[in-house]
């Protein structure tokens, strides 16, 4: 029984001392942090997505909290409705911007785009894109390695099995933009989300002429020019062979799409067209374009890596 | 090419003849030796503990790989057969099959498996399993069989203690070396070739030495770690028996009895836990040595060699990070 | 004993299948395509337009920096169209096309096969020549040899080291070159050490030709300032650090160059251009290519015009063998393998391999097994397979304090690892990235 009791003892004993320590430490070595910042943080989505541009998300609760004003400060994981949770928080004007969604501007599936030779190597877009422009005979287009799969935190984007390229999941996905960043060959791209979550956008970055672009994929764009010419609103540049809607401009008509020859500019969202030879459009689309922070983001098709 | 299609991949196009498959597959043949030393002396019972323990350890990992891994099956590549004989090696052959199969479990599940599979396991992986039985049964794993030549009978042996058990026990209780020798029916020659009691494979020091030159030939291990473990368990060993030639059994005692020689020659040669640089193995083999015996002399276990291959393991990304070769013109800064 | 590079390296198959055969000069090509990137640094400006008549050995294509070569017609005729072409980077990149008529030479061109022993150009002039012809180094590296050949303010040229060992396994076109062409090698070398105003010329030839040293140990007798090396047969002796250190005992340091060690090394191949350049003023714009491999019908040693498309190269060695699985641009170590045959022949293509569909096959990947070959073969000292593991992790500054940036890609530790794991793919992922960072600190 001696034995039990000298155990209580001297066991209760050394945690109160150690308590009694470890409260001390505790107080002395206590870093002193503005409140507001662990407020914001528990506003904020908890992702550590990185998508602000700052280290996870206390960094970007500390950065708000530090800042005069939230101009240029956003989550795009949370959205308009987390800042101006934080706006409020902090009492500052609330920040709000247009959503935005990744997409993949190629549509070279392999029953569009013919495989001209075998890849073998590490299954990653990076290093397959230093050896060579990929196992097609389009140099610019989409590899299937999964290189933003692996960068998504979301869980936002598969390859489809079938076609070989990336899907973007409209409910997950938060415009963080990781996998633009790890595409190699600048095929994602950041565009508004646009009204009833409708966008159109042209699914190729191929810079060649018409003809090789076409031989090497159905659905490239040949640089044509009638989608320019056919735009009411001037949304569409040509350059480079290559066709390029401005989401700010576009207001959803579809005249391009029906245009195109090639079938290269998308539609996505949008109800079928009813079969009338009278072009009457569906849901012509006239909403203002809101001013926002984000300027144009004509993105440079650097797809051509450094001579070595 | 399939459909005329060219294959495309980065430099080099070329690659050498060296092959996991045709490593683990030369180390089974380096065991072969040992292997038929045991069949000799055991008979049947040798044949069925490896049988069972090579069955038993390429089934788990097969169904490990299979219920939690992605991928294809890796038990081509020829690393758990290897396991499963080291680990049959490492037992008497009068052990029981349940035994075996859990010690199979532990090595493969535990010492493999749970680190990621071939390559990621800092520990040796049949020297775990090996110690989880010793630790557990220690009865059932310290009865060796009385060797009985070519009997293909099986029966149940009688079982008798190792010469190196013998030696520990008399010195302990403080006979004379000289004495113990004498009264031991085991001679030297005896202990070279085999002809004592002892696990499955450690028997023979003949037999594994013409395993460990097969695979030095075959550039499939290099002279470093045994050179190293083998040197400083002799000098080591040596020093003392120089003290005191009746207190300490002889260099050559130690040499050839219990696992020194299977652990100097195939178990702390396991490429995956020994260091990666020349410098780094003989640091590796000198601790080894030292730690064997340490143990052997002044610990509780007659025998050391399997505790101090784990202890070395646990310091060998530390002997990597200390022995990283010199770069290529580092001495002089641009 | 055989001078060698002490640490590393590997022993593939020789494979010299094409060794021996003389140098046979292909017929004019109907369509050239030539790269105005064919070298190292800034590409070339194009000073022709579309529908220009040119003739052989005319500037096409300027410098376009210090870092820079000029590119040379290689045929006469009318230019096509200057606009991007798959060549051998898997890429498309500007190239100039032209489309082959007749065969008329620039007029200050010496033709001649006589030889020409004295050089009358001093330093600069001589390099002003090397730079104006556009003389590149024909190793494989392709770096502008009037730079290299400009020693830096602050270093001196001790030595100039030639290279003529030909380490990769299936290419002879260095060899060929110097059994048929030994004395303008020679010319060619001490021109360029006039160039730097070196009087020592080291020359090292791998000991797997010993027709070559036996030659060139002769020949070299008549010039008091050559040296003849026979080297150890190891892959990567051809390397220019692992070179320097076989034959005169230094070692570049880290991150440095081999000015840095008072040395200067140039392809053998590149000697020869110098000589045709100062002593003939050829312009570069023919090489020798080796087309190779087991199932070719006739491996040849071909003089081919740069622009060439490769597959009349493949046609003169006995055409595309039935069983092709991969095409290469240069050697079976360092070379690029190829996705079509219309890529053009560069100053850099060395060789064209054709490999079986058997030996095309890359070997079955496993775990890494922690063997340590890698770092054992590797000539530089460096432990690809941490490399790799980093790599994988993105930790790209840990790769800068372990020198991934010294890593020469020789491919020894491909080649030797057991678990058949592409170290080299990963430590080139490395570099890239790490490149990427260091610029932009900058």
């Amino acid at each position: 029984m001696e034995i039990v009791l000298y155990t209580l003892i001297s066991l209760s004993s050394l945690g109160i001392i150690l308590a009694v320590i470890l409260f001390f430490v505790a107080q002395q070595f206590k870093v002193v942090e503005d409140p507001r910042i662990d407020e914001v943080e528990a506003l904020l989505p908890g992702a550590n997505c990185g998508g602000c541009g700052y280290p996870g998300c206390r960094g970007f609760a500390d950065a708000c909290v530090k800042a005069d004003s939230l101009d240029g400060l956003f989550c795009p994981a949370g959205g308009n409705e987390t800042m101006n949770a934080v706006a409020k928080a902090l009492g500052m004007a609330a920040v709000e911007k247009e959503p935005q969604i990744a997409v993949v501007r190629c549509a070279g599936a392999p029953e569009q785009r013919a495989k001209t030779s075998i890849y073998d190597g590490p299954q990653s877009c990076a290093i397959a894109a230093a050896l060579y422009g990929g196992d097609t005979d389009c140099p610019y287009g989409c590899l299937g390695l999964g290189d933003c799969v692996e960068a998504c935190t979301f869980d936002a984007i598969y390859i489809d099995e079938n076609t070989g390229l990336p899907v973007v999941s409209e409910e997950k996905c938060t415009a963080c933009g990781a996998c633009v960043t790890a595409c190699p060959k600048d095929i994602i791209e950041l565009r508004n989300k646009g009204k009833k979550s409708r966008r159109i956008y042209v699914s190729c970055v191929n810079k060649d002429k018409g003809g090789p672009a076409k031989k090497a994929c159905n659905v490239a764009c040949i640089g044509c020019g009638k989608c320019v010419k056919e735009c009411p609103f001037d949304a569409i540049t040509l350059e480079n062979f290559l066709a390029y809607i401005d989401y700010e401009k576009c207001k959803l008509c579809r005249k391009c799409v029906e245009v195109c020859p090639t079938g290269a500019i998308i539609e996505l969202n949008f109800p079928p067209r009813k079969p009338k030879p009278e072009k009457k459009e569906e849901n012509a689309d006239n909403e203002k374009a809101e001013n926002n922070a984000a300027a144009d983001t004509v993105i440079e098709n650097t797809s051509e890596p450094k001579n070595e | 090419m399939a459909n005329n299609r060219l294959l495309v991949s980065m430099s080099p196009h070329d690659h050498g003849k060296d092959n996991v498959k045709k490593i683990m597959y030369g180390v089974v043949l380096a065991m072969m030796p040992a292997f038929l030393v045991s069949v000799y002396y055991f008979g049947l019972d040798a044949i069925r503990v490896n049988l069972i323990a090579i069955a038993a350890c390429v089934f788990f990992e097969w169904f490990i790989q299979k219920v939690f891994f992605k991928g294809k099956p890796t038990i081509t590549d020829g690393s758990a057969i290897v396991t499963g004989m080291l680990l049959a090696f490492n037992v008497p052959t009068n052990l029981p099959w349940w035994i075996l199969v859990i010690g199979a479990l532990v090595a493969i599940g535990i010492g493999k498996m749970s680190f990621g599979g071939l390559g990621n396991n800092p520990f040796n992986p049949a020297i775990v399993g090996r110690v989880f039985l010793l630790i557990s049964w220690p009865v059932q794993m310290t009865s060796y069989p009385k060797i009985q030549v070519l009997n293909f009978a099986i029966t149940d042996a009688e079982t008798g203690a190792t010469p190196l058990a013998l030696v520990k026990e008399g010195l302990k209780n403080g006979e004379p070396f000289s004495q113990i020798i004498e009264s031991m029916p085991t001679s030297y020659t005896d202990m070279l070739i085999g002809q004592m009691g002892g696990s499955l494979g450690e028997i023979s020091a003949l037999a594994l030495i013409i395993g460990g030159l097969y695979m030095l030939i075959r550039k499939i291990i290099t002279w470093h770690v045994p050179v190293a473990v083998l040197a400083s368990i002799a000098i080591f060993t040596g020093i003392l028996y120089g003290i005191n030639p009746e207190a300490y059994a002889d260099p050559a005692f130690h040499l050839l009895t219990g696992g020194v020689m299977l652990g100097a020659i195939f178990m702390a040669t396991d490429m995956v836990t020994s260091p990666m640089t020349g410098k780094g193995m003989l640091i590796y083999g000198v601790g080894i040595g030292v730690i064997t015996v340490l143990i052997r002399v002044w610990g509780a276990y007659p025998e050391g060699v399997s505790f101090a291959i784990l202890i070395m393991n646990a310091f060998v990304p530390l002997i990597n990070k200390a022995t990283k070769p010199k770069r290529f013109g580092e001495t002089i800064k641009a | 004993m055989l001078k060698t590079f002490p640490k590393g390296g590997v022993h593939p198959a020789e494979n010299k299948l094409s060794k021996g055969k003389k140098i046979e000069k292909l017929n004019m090509p109907e369509t050239v395509t030539i790269p105005i990137s064919q070298h190292i640094g800034a590409p070339a400006v194009p000073v022709v337009n579309k529908g220009d008549i040119v003739k052989i050995g005319q500037l096409i294509a300027k410098s376009g920096g210090f870092v820079s070569a000029n590119i040379h017609s290689s045929v006469s005729g009318k230019v096509l169209k200057i606009e991007p072409s798959m060549d051998a980077s898997g890429y498309k990149r500007m190239s100039i096309i032209i489309k082959v008529e007749g065969e008329e030479y620039e007029p200050d061109i010496d033709l001649s096969d006589t030889l020409v022993k004295e050089c009358s150009l001093n330093a600069d002039e001589i390099k002003k020549r090397i730079a104006d012809k556009g003389i590149v180094g024909l190793g494989g590296a392709t770096f502008p040899t009037h730079v290299k050949l400009s020693v830096p303010p602050g270093k001196t040229a001790e030595h100039l080291v030639i290279n003529a060992v030909e380490c990769e396994p299936y290419l002879t076109a260095d060899h060929q070159l110097m059994m048929e062409k030994p004395d303008e090698i020679l010319v060619g070398c001490s021109i360029m050490a006039k160039a730097i105003g070196v009087n020592k010329v080291l020359i090292g030839i791998e000991n797997n030709k010993p027709d070559a040293i036996k030659l060139f140990k002769e020949k070299a007798v008549s010039f008091n300032n050559i040296e003849i090396y026979a080297l150890k047969v190891k892959y990567p002796q051809g390397g220019e650090k692992q070179l320097i250190k076989a034959l005169i005992n230094r070692e570049v340091p880290s991150g440095g160059l081999p000015i840095d060690v008072g040395c200067v090394v140039q392809n053998v191949g590149t000697a020869f251009a110098v000589y045709e350049a100062v002593q003939k003023n050829k312009p570069l714009y023919e090489r020798v290519v080796t087309v190779t491999g087991k199932n070719v019908k006739n491996p040849v040693n071909l003089l081919a015009k740069v622009g060439t498309p490769i597959s009349e190269l493949i046609e003169l060695a006995g055409g595309l063998p039935e069983d092709t699985g991969k095409i290469v641009n240069g050697g079976p170590m360092m070379g690029k393998a190829v996705n079509n045959q219309q890529i053009p022949v560069t100053k850099g293509t060395s060789g064209i391999l054709l490999f079986p569909n058997k030996l095309a096959k890359r070997p079955e990947v496993y775990n890494c097994i922690r063997c340590s070959r890698c770092t054992h073969v590797c000539p530089m000292n460096l432990e690809p397979h941490l490399l790799k593991n980093l790599s994988n992790k993105a930790l790209w500054e840990e790769l800068e304090k372990e020198r991934v940036l010294d890593c020469i890609e020789c491919g020894s530790c491909s080649y030797t690892c057991p678990a058949g794991i592409p170290l080299l793919d990963y430590i080139r992922l490395g570099k890239a990235n790490l490149n990427r960072i260091i610029r932009s600190r900058k």
